[in-house]
């Protein structure tokens, strides 16, 4: 063996989403009118915090660049996980086409394979958009080396997390193949709920968020680090440095269900 | 020590399926089997036909020897593996193709699907190169190497997946209904392709199809399994002995005549100057032919080969 597992399983990876963004530049009309569109899209969610803004002072005491910041980073981290993952919400079709089976009989780790599968970058628009808004925000930030260091933990950690909901909600498919609605109201829900300032929900809501489906490590924690401010909900200050050990839990996590879920399938063939 | 490439003792895999019972508010689980009491083992450099009615369990067993499906219970082994536990490195020694299912690339050029697997199989460079040669050479590929998969003809495109099965030298090709769809001419390439493949690097064979002629064509031995199970294990002839098959003459007379009368073969039908005669499928149709040319005035022959849904149907309703 040359290299270590993991640097080639995602060295396989890279290779596979290769052949997949040629294929997509096939057309190369279509692949640009799909990036343009997924970002314009992606920019009317923002454009609505803005008249939201123009009508009100703040949201929850957090004012637009301070919101930036907190949508910026959740976008950013979701687009980065949804880019790398994009194809493993729709392992309910794999199972169905047989496409599944194909995949099994290949030397390469089945997880490797469906995440690279159908590899696009439909969500470079979206990535784009996403990156605009964060780097406005940053320009309000008072930065120290600190709060780079958790700003860039804070980017890293975050698409962890949404890669970890991914995989982990989508191995619902192996028991129901039809069950991605399910699993989008964990994920993509998530992904919404992050946009706006936590603060805006009660207390109960939160501490499901950080223990539950731990999207207030994407961003509402290191955040309030960044901005300087204090935890409204008086949460413990060590938790505005846990999205690193959030992100991994989640994909540990994940890992195991996906396991579960692939031993499942091969002992019940569903 | 030796052992058999494929190894496989009283293999069984039951599946549980729900069904909705009228008057009852829950769904009651039932445990179906697909395949039990499966017992059988093929050296390397066979080429074996595994043959049966659809939903006779022959996928079942397919899915059990590529690691896909655990065994209910049972043993399975394949070049020494367990399959569902050494799925991946199993992956690296046999060769895969479902007949109606593409690996390729829709989009691009063949040659660029099989530049991923020589990466994925991690296959030496100039093993490659080699093998690639030899089989877009054996295949007749050349042309089509550099055409989007997505504009190759159904022959070509299946040539074109089995090339992507063999690239990395898998001591066993499955080969699940390589020919439905072809036409006759991409049938027999395609089965003298076969042919000479074992011939040379001593590829071992399982082939699942519908078509007996491509295992009179490839096949020294045939397993049928009905049911579940394997109902018949050997060699092609002994099975039409042991199912009483029949071949048929299509004789078409110049004048209108009654019954054929000759040694060896009956008359089914009449049907104005058309005459269907069978005769037993394991003899030679050489004698019956001159025998009828000798005393009628024949304007056209043909025969038709029976059909192996037939054979099987007849086998089990005896061995029943």
């Amino acid at each position: 063996m040359a290299s270590p597992q993991p640097a080639r399983h995602l060295r396989t990876y890279a290779q596979i989403a290769w052949l997949w963004i040629r294929a997509a530049w096939q057309y190369p009309t279509s692949f640009v009118l799909l990036a343009v569109g997924n970002g314009l899209i992606t920019g009317l969610d923002f454009v609505g915090l803005w008249i939201m803004f123009s009508h009100l002072e703040d949201l929850a005491g957090f004012a637009l660049h301070e919101v930036a910041l907190l949508y910026g980073s959740a976008s950013l981290a979701l687009a980065l996980a949804d880019t790398a993952i994009g194809s493993v919400e729709r392992i309910g079709t794999y199972i169905r086409t047989g496409r599944l089976d194909q995949m099994m009989t290949k030397p390469v780790p089945l997880l490797v394979q469906v995440c690279a599968d159908q590899f696009t970058l439909r969500r470079l628009g979206r990535l784009t958009q996403a990156a605009a808004v964060f780097g406005w925000a940053c320009t309000y930030v008072d930065w120290s080396p600190l709060r780079v260091l958790v700003a860039v933990s804070m980017l890293a950690s975050g698409a962890l997390v949404f890669f970890g909901l991914f995989v982990g909600f989508s191995c619902v498919q192996f028991w129901t193949t039809d069950a991605t609605e399910f699993a989008n109201a964990f994920t993509y829900g998530g992904a919404t709920v992050t946009q706006y300032p936590l603060s805006i929900f009660p207390r109960e809501v939160l501490v499901g968020l950080t223990f539950v489906v731990p999207v207030a490590f994407v961003n509402w924690y290191p955040c309030l680090f960044l901005l300087g401010r204090t935890d409204p909900f008086g949460m413990p200050e060590a938790f505005q440095f846990a999205s690193p050990l959030a992100g991994v839990l989640t994909m540990t996590a994940a890992l195991l269900v996906w396991r579960t879920g692939v031993r499942h399938y091969t002992s019940t063939g569903s | 020590m030796t052992y058999p490439l494929i190894d496989v003792h009283e293999l069984a895999r039951c599946f549980d399926v729900r069904r909705r019972v009228e008057g009852r508010r829950r769904r009651s689980r039932e445990s179906v089997v697909a395949v039990h009491d499966l017992t059988f083992s093929v050296e390397g450099g066979e080429m074996v036909g595994y043959i049966g009615p659809n939903g006779a369990g022959k996928s079942t067993t397919i899915k059990m020897l590529t690691g896909i499906l655990v065994p209910t219970s049972g043993r399975v082994r394949v070049a020494g593996l367990d399959p569902s536990r050494d799925r991946v490195e199993l992956a690296r020694r046999i060769g895969v193709v479902f007949g109606q299912r593409s690996t390729l690339w829709w989009d691009l050029p063949l040659r660029d699907s099989y530049d991923l697997l020589q990466k994925m199989y991690r296959i030496e460079p100039a093993r490659y190169r080699e093998n690639l040669d030899r089989f877009v050479d054996l295949l007749d590929l050349g042309a089509q190497l550099d055409t989007p998969v997505r504009q190759l003809s159904l022959g070509q495109r299946m040539r074109g997946d089995i090339t992507a099965a063999l690239l990395h030298d898998p001591e066993v090709l499955y080969l699940d209904e390589p020919t439905i769809g072809l036409d006759v001419v991409s049938k027999g390439r395609l089965r003298e392709f076969l042919r000479a493949l074992n011939a040379e690097r001593g590829t071992t064979l399982l082939l699942t199809t519908h078509d007996l002629q491509d295992i009179e064509a490839l096949c020294d031995r045939v397993i049928v399994i009905d049911h579940g199970t394997s109902v018949y294990d050997g060699s092609l002839a002994g099975l039409h002995a042991q199912g009483g098959s029949t071949r048929t003459l299509v004789v078409d007379l110049v004048d209108e005549a009654p019954a054929i009368e000759v040694p060896g073969a009956t008359v089914r039908r009449v049907e104005g100057p058309r005459q269907w005669l069978s005769f037993p499928a394991d003899a030679s149709a050489a004698p019956v032919v001159s025998a009828v040319a000798a005393a009628y005035d024949v304007a056209d022959l043909s025969i038709q080969e029976p059909d192996i849904e037939d054979v099987i149907r007849e086998l089990y309703s005896r061995g029943a």
